[in-house]
């Protein structure tokens, strides 16, 4: 049990300095305002938030994960990928800390940043309160699982930093595989993998979709199974982040 | 309280360390020499628990760096080669932040911080981020985070490079004033500084120690009396050898 315990005496270390790190340098702050600027720019312009009669925030909602597959994959990038491109991955190594607490404190440092994010739309929701009666409960549930959403987003950038030394190449594949990942629930993505590989394997795409599990919370409706699935995608993608991660001491 | 056992590590086909045992009393300061790509930093980063070694052992204050790692990294304390360090930090959050991953106690954070800023002589730039230090700065820094926890193991990978006469000076002095109490490794290939903070210097060379001797004993070894040509015929030799 207390080996056990000494894997995540790291985690808070890592975190503070993690978060340090975003809050030091203007990156928090950039990607916090244009965060903002571009989600509230697609609520607006292109859902029309004013004109859809209704209360809610649908219009805002819906354009969560193709927001997220953008801007988070920029926020988890230099995670791991700085490291090695400092030389700091061998400081970091040298240490007697703990490997999953170490991937732990960094996703979640980046985490914490996208929630503050979060946190930052809330004049939205204050604002249909203001204009209407929303369904309250509802839009808190969809916060909530946007939030897991954003952690798998997250969790994808985190373990893909950790292949390669250069951020750029990091953002780009991350962008790529968040889309499979958002984009397997489209219509477009389905018909096309159904009249190739047939209804069945269809099926099996869908099921790792964001999109679709992102759908049911839209309407406010807490499934279950979004919950498992994206806490569950979280933790795959981590543990490959922390194996990754330790292939540098294989030289 | 380091003994180093039969390290062996190769990168693909290069065998860069080929079986090195050594070991180092408390109370030693080794220099340890070779040429650039002898396998210096490898084995010190083998020793220091960053790079897994193919086979053999380090054991650190009785601890194996391959199956306790993390009590054997306790032990140690690293300067890794070029002294990486967090730039987006001043020298007291690094510390911090080391003191925090290498679990001291709160009570003695403080303190501890407070005697590595002193040892190291950094005290004038600690309202700076690092990021905007000097190269000798920044040395300094990081043999700082080094010797915080006191650990009575210290590697120590060309800790003088880039450093001007004084600052040398200065980090000639710290390493005497630890050495009574700790086993010193230093990796260097500025040869002026063996005789000057060594006791004990090892030759290396693709990846086999070629020679082990006091820095006198090296100095016999040379034609003219020159520690620099005691060094190339040592390394030349290894290299007609293998030849």
């Amino acid at each position: 049990m207390n080996r056990f315990r000494q894997q995540f005496d790291s985690f808070l270390p890592t975190f503070r300095r993690e978060l340090g790190a975003y809050f030091a340098t203007p990156m928090a702050y950039v990607f916090l305002a244009v965060f903002l600027l571009s989600i509230g720019m697609f609520t607006w312009e292109a859902a029309r938030f004013f004109d859809t009669g209704t209360a809610d925030l649908s219009p805002f909602f819906v354009w969560h994960p193709w927001i997220y597959m953008i801007f988070l994959p920029a926020l988890a990038m230099r995670l791991w990928a700085d490291e090695t491109s400092a030389g700091t991955d061998e400081l970091l190594l040298s240490l007697p800390l703990g490997m999953p607490g170490l991937v732990l404190g960094k996703l979640c440092a980046a985490w914490t940043v996208a929630a503050v994010g979060l946190v930052l739309t809330l004049p939205m929701w204050i604002t249909v309160n203001y204009l209407g009666n929303p369904d309250n409960a509802a839009i808190a549930l969809t916060y909530f699982v946007s939030l897991l959403m954003a952690g798998s987003y997250l969790s994808i950038g985190a373990a893909i930093s950790a292949l390669t030394r250069s951020q750029v190449t990091a953002f780009v594949m991350s962008v790529v595989v968040a889309f499979v990942f958002t984009a397997a629930g489209w219509p477009l993505v389905l018909s096309g993998v159904k009249s190739l590989f047939g209804a069945g394997l269809a099926d099996l795409v869908a099921q790792f979709s964001f999109l679709s599990h992102f759908e049911a919370a839209q309407r406010g409706v807490l499934e279950l199974r979004a919950v498992l699935f994206f806490v569950g995608f979280m933790t795959l993608w981590t543990i490959l982040n922390g194996l990754w991660a330790s292939r540098q001491r294989l030289g | 309280m380091l003994d180093i056992q039969k390290l062996e590590k190769s990168f693909g086909e290069k065998r860069a360390v080929q079986g090195l045992s050594f070991t180092v009393e408390k109370g030693t300061v080794l220099g340890f020499l070779g040429p650039n790509g002898a396998g210096k930093s490898t084995t010190m980063r083998m020793i220091a628990g960053v790079l897994e070694p193919d086979s053999g052992d380090a054991t650190i204050d009785g601890k194996s760096i391959v199956s306790a790692r993390r009590e054997a990294q306790a032990a140690l304390g690293y300067l890794p080669e070029g002294a990486p360090l967090y730039d987006d930090m001043t020298p007291p959050e690094f510390l911090a932040f080391m003191a925090a991953a290498r679990s001291l106690p709160r009570s003695e954070r403080k303190s501890a911080i407070e005697r590595a800023i002193a040892d190291s002589r950094i005290s004038t730039v600690c309202g700076q981020r690092i990021g905007s230090l000097s190269k000798g700065y920044r040395r300094r820094v990081g043999l700082a985070g080094a010797i915080l926890h006191d650990p009575p193991v210290l590697l120590l990978d060309e800790p003088t490079d880039g450093l001007d006469p004084n600052q040398k000076r200065a980090v000639r002095a710290l390493i005497a004033r630890m050495a009574p109490r700790k086993a010193i490794v230093i990796s260097t290939h500025t040869l002026t500084e063996v005789p000057a903070m060594c006791t004990r210097a090892i030759v290396v060379d693709r990846g086999r120690i070629v020679a082990d001797e006091t820095p006198e004993g090296l100095l016999k070894q040379s034609a003219d009396g020159t520690l620099e040509s005691a060094f190339t015929r040592l390394t030349d030799q290894a290299e007609a050898e293998s030849a």
